[in-house]
C-alpha cells in the first residue's frame, strides 16, 4: 500500500497532471536551474575545452579583480540609478496621462490617444535603434537638420556621454508608457462612481476629486507596479542600452550598465571569469535586494508582499 | 424648469473646463511625441538618398524616390530568407509556448493538487535568482551544442514565469470549479477536461499570452546575435541591426546575392526603409490586436 499523502500515492493519483506540467519543469530545469551549476566559473580561470570541471580553480581572484578595476562600483550605481529613474518617471507619467484620460468625454479621441501611446511598446529595440539613428546622427539627423536650418550649431549627440542620461530615460518612457498607462486605466475604471457623486454633491471640483479620491485608489496598483520592478532592478533593460549604446565606448562612463558589461566581456573581450563573477554579483545583489524588500514590505503590510 | 435645479454642480463648470482644455492639450502633444518618429522614419524611406545626405532627414521628403525599396526589393533573397526564419520561429514558438504554459496554468490552478504552490514557488523563483548570462550561453552552446540552430533561437523564449501566472489567474477566474468537477464525475479525465473544457473557455486569455509570446519572438535579436553565425539563419530584426549598424552589410545585399550594384546603393534611405520592411507587418496588425493587449494587461494587472 502507497502512503495516503505521500509522494508516490500523489503522483499515483494524478498520473496526468504531473505529466501535463512535465515539460514546463524541465524547461525551467535545463534554462534556469542547470545555469546555476555555472555560477563555478566565477571562481575559475575558465578554459573552454576544460568545460566545468577542467578549467583551474583560482578561488575569488576573479572577484579581487572585479573589484580592483574599480568597475564595479560605477556599474552598480547606473543600473540602480537607472532602473529608479525608469520606475519613478514612467509610473508618474502614466498616473498622469490615466487621470486626465479618464476625466475626458470624447470617446473617439480616448480611444484614438490611447492606441497612438501604446504603439511604441510594440516595436522592436532594433527600431528603437533606427529611430535614435535617425533623431540625432551627426550628419543627416533630423535634429541636427532642424538645428541647422534654424541656424544653430549641430550637436554631437553620439559623442556626449550626459546627454543620453535623459536620453535613455526619455526612451525608455516613451517605449513603456502606453503600456503601463492601460493597467492604471482598468484601476480607475475599477472605481466606482459613488465616490465621485458623492463628492460632486458635497461641492468638490474636478482636482479635488482626482486628488482626494483617484490617487489614493491608484495607490495599491502603484506598489504592486513598483515591487514587481524593484525585483529587476539590478536587471536593466539590456536591449534598450544595447541597441541605443552599441559599443560606443566614448559613452561607457555615463551608460554603461551591469548587463551590457556581461554581454562585452562575454562577446568582445571574451573575458569568461570576469563576466561570470559580475553575473553572479548582480544575481546576489538583485536576490538580496528584492528580500530585503519584501521582509519589510511583509512586515508593514502583508497584502503587498510579493510572496 | 425643475429639472435643471435638481443638478447639484453644474457639469461644465469653470474648473471642469480648464481641466479638460489643458488635459486635452497635453494628450495631444505626448500622442504626437509617440507617433512623430514613425513619421520621420516613413518620409525618410521616401526620400531620395542624396537629398538625405545633403539635406538630412526632414518630416516631409525634399526630393521623393522610391529608390531604396526598389535597392531592397531587387535583391529579395536575404529579405525574404530572414522573414521565413523569423515567421517559422515565431509560429513554431508560440505554438509551442501556448501548449506548455496552458498546461502548466492549469495544474497549478487545480486546488487539488497538492503541489500547486511549491511548484509555482519553483516557477517563480527563477525570476529572483540565476547563474547569470554566462553559464546559460556555455552550456547552451557546450554542453547543448544549439549553435547555428533553430532550436537556439526557439527554446530561450518559450515561457516566462509572468506569462504563466497570467495563464494561471485567467484559467482560474474564467472557469468555474464546478465545471471541472462535472466533467470528472462523467468520466473525463484530466487531459480531457484540459483540451474539452479550459482551452475552449479560456480563449481571450490565450489570445493574449499568445500575441505577448509571438511579439517577443518578432521583435527578438538577442539570440541571433549569440548563437547563430549562418547567414541565411539570421532574425528579421538581427538582419535589420546589421543593416542599421554596418553601412558595409547593405552594399553586401547585392554582392551577396551574386549581383553587382556598384556605387549607387542609397546606403541612408535604404536603412530606413529595410526598417520598415521589418516593422510593417506590426504595423498593420497592430489596430487589430491591441484590444487583445488591454485586455490581458487589465487582467494580468489584478494579482494572481
Amino acid at each position: 500500500m502507497l502512503r495516503k499523502n505521500g509522494f508516490l500515492y500523489e503522483l499515483n493519483k494524478n498520473k496526468i497532471l504531473f505529466l501535463m506540467i512535465a515539460p514546463t519543469l524541465v524547461f525551467f530545469f535545463i534554462n534556469s536551474y542547470v545555469p546555476m551549476v555555472g555560477i563555478y566559473f566565477a571562481f575559475t580561470r575558465f578554459d573552454f575545452n576544460g568545460g566545468l570541471f577542467g578549467s583551474p580553480f583560482v578561488g575569488l581572484e576573479n572577484f579581487k579583480f572585479l573589484w580592483k578595476s574599480g568597475a564595479l562600483w560605477g556599474l552598480t550605481r547606473n543600473t540602480v540609478a537607472y532602473n529608479l529613474a525608469f520606475i519613478l518617471f514612467v509610473n508618474g507619467a502614466a498616473i498622469f496621462c490615466a487621470i486626465m484620460l479618464s476625466e475626458m468625454k470624447g470617446k473617439a479621441f480616448k480611444k484614438i490617444t490611447q492606441s497612438v501611446m501604446f504603439l511604441p511598446y510594440f516595436i522592436s529595440f532594433v527600431l528603437l535603434n533606427a529611430i535614435a539613428y535617425n533623431l540625432f546622427n551627426f550628419d543627416t539627423g533630423f535634429v541636427n537638420t532642424t538645428l541647422k536650418s534654424l541656424g544653430s550649431n549641430p550637436m554631437d549627440i553620439y559623442n556626449t556621454p550626459t546627454a543620453w542620461i535623459f536620453l535613455l530615460v526619455i526612451f525608455y518612457v516613451w517605449k513603456n508608457l502606453g503600456y503601463t498607462m492601460v493597467i492604471y486605466l482598468a484601476t480607475i475604471t475599477g472605481i466606482s462612481d459613488e465616490y465621485y457623486e458623492a463628492a460632486k454633491i458635497d461641492g468638490a471640483n474636478i482636482f479635488q476629486r482626482i486628488w482626494y479620491i483617484t490617487v489614493p485608489m491608484l495607490k495599491p496598483t502603484f506598489i504592486i507596479l513598483l515591487l514587481f520592478s524593484l525585483g529587476s532592478i539590478m536587471k536593466g533593460q539590456f536591449d534598450l542600452f544595447y541597441q541605443l549604446i552599441g559599443n560606443n565606448g566614448i559613452l561607457y562612463n555615463t551608460t554603461d550598465i551591469l548587463d551590457t558589461y556581461v554581454f562585452r566581456s562575454l562577446k568582445v573581450t571574451f573575458d569568461i571569469g570576469m563576466a561570470t563573477s559580475a553575473g553572479l554579483f548582480q544575481s546576489f545583489f538583485g536576490f538580496v535586494l528584492i528580500m530585503t524588500v519584501n521582509y519589510f514590505i511583509k512586515k508593514s503590510n502583508e497584502e503587498y508582499a510579493l510572496f | 424648469m425643475r429639472f435643471s435645479r435638481r443638478v447639484p454642480v453644474k457639469s461644465n463648470s469653470i474648473d471642469s473646463v480648464a481641466f479638460n482644455i489643458i488635459a486635452y492639450l497635453i494628450i495631444i502633444t505626448i500622442s504626437v511625441i509617440c507617433i512623430f518618429p514613425f513619421l520621420l522614419l516613413i518620409s525618410g524611406s521616401f526620400t531620395d538618398n542624396e537629398s538625405i545626405v545633403r539635406d538630412g532627414y526632414h518630416l516631409i521628403p525634399k526630393v521623393f524616390s522610391l529608390a531604396a525599396y526598389e535597392a531592397v526589393l531587387t535583391f529579395p533573397g536575404k529579405v525574404l530568407r530572414a522573414y521565413g526564419v523569423t515567421i517559422f520561429v515565431t509560429v513554431v514558438g508560440t505554438t509551442l509556448g501556448l501548449f506548455m504554459m496552458t498546461m502548466a496554468g492549469y495544474v497549478l490552478q487545480r486546488k487539488d493538487f497538492k503541489y500547486r504552490n511549491k511548484l509555482s514557488f519553483y516557477i517563480y523563483f527563477t525570476t529572483l535568482f540565476g547563474g547569470g548570462l554566462v553559464p546559460w550561453y556555455i552550456m547552451i552552446t557546450k554542453y547543448l551544442q544549439l549553435t547555428d540552430t533553430y532550436a537556439a533561437l526557439i527554446f530561450p523564449g518559450l515561457m516566462t514565469p509572468f506569462l504563466i501566472i497570467l495563464m494561471r489567474s485567467f484559467i482560474k477566474s474564467s472557469i468555474p470549479e464546478e465545471l471541472t468537477e462535472s466533467s470528472k464525475i462523467d468520466g473525463a479525465n484530466d487531459f480531457t477536461i484540459y483540451y474539452r473544457v479550459v482551452l475552449p473557455l479560456a480563449m481571450p486569455g490565450i489570445a493574449t499570452v499568445g500575441l505577448f509570446l509571438a511579439l517577443h519572438y518578432w521583435n527578438s535579436w538577442f539570440s541571433t546575435s549569440l548563437f547563430i553565425n549562418d547567414q541565411d539563419k539570421y532574425e528579421l530584426q538581427y538582419f535589420l541591426y546589421n543593416i542599421i549598424n554596418t553601412a558595409a552589410a547593405v552594399s553586401q545585399l547585392g554582392v551577396s546575392t551574386g549581383v553587382s550594384f556598384g556605387q549607387d546603393i542609397p546606403t541612408e534611405s535604404t536603412k530606413l526603409a529595410m526598417a520598415m520592411i521589418v516593422t510593417g507587418p506590426i504595423l498593420l496588425l497592430y489596430p487589430f490586436v491591441q484590444r487583445f493587449f488591454v485586455k490581458g494587461l487589465t487582467i494580468g494587472a489584478v494579482k494572481g
